[in-house]
């Protein structure tokens, strides 16, 4: 899940300390907050406005699918809004492929959204009215593109989340799982670089859910499509997110890849919604890991170089698999031939508890 | 101060307001007057030219590729009705001047429904009159408008029309507010211009709540047009008059009977007409 692979590493999304405030003197409170730097809850006192999203700068990368998590009320619907400017913000800019979206007008807005930026929902939005081929073809046929194309782009569409024999079908024959396949592909039809899904599998049972999730990640890897994913389940960003941004009463609490965020929480908030997270999977060797010199000082009769070995990159099953296969208390990580760490047994029991890696070796 | 001098008379001003536009814009109604005659009277020339059986064949065939074989049945029966209750010219007339103030309802209440869906300002403006359009007994129009248009149909068609319209605007704000919020946005989303999200969005998602709407226009207006029959309007409203009048109980009932007739052909193919995609859906379901 390293998002650095991509070798253009350009940003299609740039959000520049965003606010959106809620209210008829939101005005007011803005320039109140530029110039004497409010707090929230000063600005509802004052101003009897809501901070939807207060300060909030973030970029995402193409080829990358960013997850935007937080509980309802964290404003991360609002921020994924401001993305299209389906929302207006209050201050700050917002920049999508180097174009800044405020400054757009109507039609070019349209334009925009229309070619570069699609959005799945949660609620799915289907038209009842119209069958599934018709649904997947709306973002096409909007923008004026003749009937024969569009259903031809949309049955491709149609086709890649497996819904090939469903195009003549109306929406309310579908399950809900089918029916938000028809919104991904609605989605994919016109072909934008950034899709924006609304909480899009939150409505869905687990199984139907957690299969959706797979290929939603698989597709969106395999067209390069970037993608922000908004949820109130931090399994999910972990499942899907190439990085995550955890929300807060509007504010963006932490940044970063699903191991940064599980081994190193920002806060208590973060911390508390990490507690519950499996980390045999996203916890690697290298953060687990002790410098060798300590595992030497603390067991000098044992050789390190005769250790089982392992790479900086096996996560926590792994280590754990190489620990059962021998009767050692400790794998070596290894590194382009150079050991340069230590995972002992006590501490890869640590790290599956969540304790933190720096008291692994203490006892 | 005498109280009676406080009593309200609404007529001391209104005579005089109905007197002067009538010195003044005379050329005004004698206009629409001559318009709405002629339109009326080419409907009407038109459903008695050809046979009854011939008309009631076309409606047949028409509805059943329009809408379907039910509806088309039901059609040709209410028609079949009008003919051999012996009061087919009537009936025709009076199909002509539903149709004619039904058309001209939609076409003031849509627009007018729409606008009032979309600022609150146009709602709050309409909703009183609206009401007043509603309570006044219906036949206290006929006044003024006979004043303005003298006896005959014209009068009737626009009474009728203000009749007609309040339903079908009440319900066309309706089904615009009733329109879920996540089309919208995906409209909006999807980078719709406002014209496709109305007629891609909108108004298919309103359409069942407008047909209602039109329903109610259609049946109200009826009702208006058989209370017309009072100041020389014709059709089927004058049957039910000249029965009332002269105490003949077979021809009120009869031309009573017919009046249900007609509404139920003009509510079963209005029906049929705007559903007949979204009834489909609900087929395949």
């Amino acid at each position: 899940m390293n998002t650095v692979t991509d070798p253009s590493n350009e940003i299609l999304v740039d959000c520049k300390s965003v606010w959106k405030i809620f209210g008829s003197r939101a005005p007011a409170a803005v320039k109140a907050i530029s110039e004497r730097g409010l707090s929230k809850k000063q600005v509802l006192d004052e101003f009897n406005c809501v901070v939807g999203v207060a300060d909030a700068s973030l970029q995402v990368r193409r080829g990358e699918i960013f997850c935007v998590m937080g509980l309802s009320g964290s404003g991360k619907s609002t921020l994924i809004r401001l993305l299209n400017r389906l929302i207006e913000p209050s201050m700050g800019g917002i920049v999508v492929k180097g174009r800044d979206i405020a400054k757009l007008n109507a039609a070019q807005l349209r334009d925009m959204r229309a070619r570069h930026i699609g959005m799945v929902f949660q609620s799915v939005a289907l038209l009842p009215h119209r069958t599934v081929l018709e649904n997947a073809a709306f973002g096409l046929e909007v923008r004026g593109v003749g009937k024969e194309e569009r259903h031809q782009t949309a049955r491709a569409a149609l086709d890649k989340v497996g819904l090939t024999d469903w195009t003549s079908r109306y929406p309310s024959e579908l399950s809900g799982g089918m029916q938000q396949r028809v919104g991904l592909a609605r989605a994919l039809a016109a072909d934008p670089e950034i899709i924006l899904m609304d909480e899009p599998f939150s409505a869905l049972d687990p199984l139907i859910r957690r299969q959706l999730q797979d290929e939603f990640r698989q597709l969106t890897k395999s067209l390069g499509k970037s993608a922000v994913f908004i949820t109130h389940d931090l399994e999910e960003a972990i499942r899907i997110g190439d990085r995550i941004v955890i929300m807060k009463d509007g504010v963006i609490v932490q940044v970063g890849t699903a191991e940064d965020i599980v081994t190193n929480p920002a806060d208590d908030y973060v911390s508390d919604f990490v507690a519950g997270i499996s980390r045999i999977h996203l916890v690697k060797a290298h953060t687990v890991m002790r410098p060798v010199a300590e595992y030497s000082a603390a067991h000098p009769h044992v050789d390190v170089g005769s250790l089982l070995r392992a790479s900086p990159e096996a996560d926590i099953g792994n280590l754990i698999d190489l620990t059962m296969q021998s009767d050692r208390d400790a794998i070596a990580v290894v590194d382009n031939d150079a050991i340069v760490g230590v995972v002992t047994t006590r501490g890869l029991l640590r790290s599956v508890a969540g304790h933190p890696a720096s008291q692994a070796t203490a006892a | 101060m005498n109280l009676e001098d406080l009593r309200f008379s609404p007529g001391t001003y209104l005579a005089p307001a109905v007197d002067w536009l009538n010195t003044n814009l005379h050329p005004l109604f004698r206009g629409i007057s001559t318009v709405v005659e002629a339109v009326l009277s080419g409907i009407e020339a038109a459903l008695v030219l050809l046979p009854p059986y011939g008309v009631i064949l076309i409606v047949l065939v028409l509805v059943y590729f329009a809408v379907n074989i039910r509806v088309a049945l039901v059609a040709g029966v209410a028609l079949a009705f009008c003919y051999l209750s012996g009061l087919w010219v009537a009936s025709m007339q009076t199909l002509a001047l539903v149709t004619v103030a039904v058309a001209i309802s939609v076409l003031i209440a849509f627009p007018l429904g729409i606008l009032a869906s979309r600022y609150r300002k146009v709602e709050q403006a309409i909703r009183p009159v609206l009401d007043v359009m509603q309570t006044v007994p219906p036949w206290v129009y006929l006044i003024p408008a006979v004043m303005i248009f003298s006896l005959g149909r014209v009068p009737a068609i626009i009474a009728t029309i203000v009749y007609g319209v309040p339903p079908m605007l009440r319900l066309t704000t309706l089904a615009f507010n009733q329109v879920p919020k996540d089309l919208l946005e995906l409209g909006r989303a999807t980078g719709a211009s406002p014209r496709s999200i109305l007629f891609k969005i909108e108004i298919p998602s309103a359409t069942p709540t407008l047909t209602v709407g039109l329903n109610q226009c259609i049946l109200l207006s009826l009702a208006m047009v058989v209370l017309a029959g009072l100041v020389g309007a014709g059709g089927l409203g004058a049957e039910v008059t000249r029965g009332l009048t002269r105490m003949e109980m077979g021809l009120g009932l009869r031309a009573g009977l017919a009046i249900v007739a007609v509404a139920i052909l003009l509510d079963g193919v209005s029906r049929g007409a705007l559903q007949g995609r979204s009834s489909k859906v609900v087929r395949n379901a």
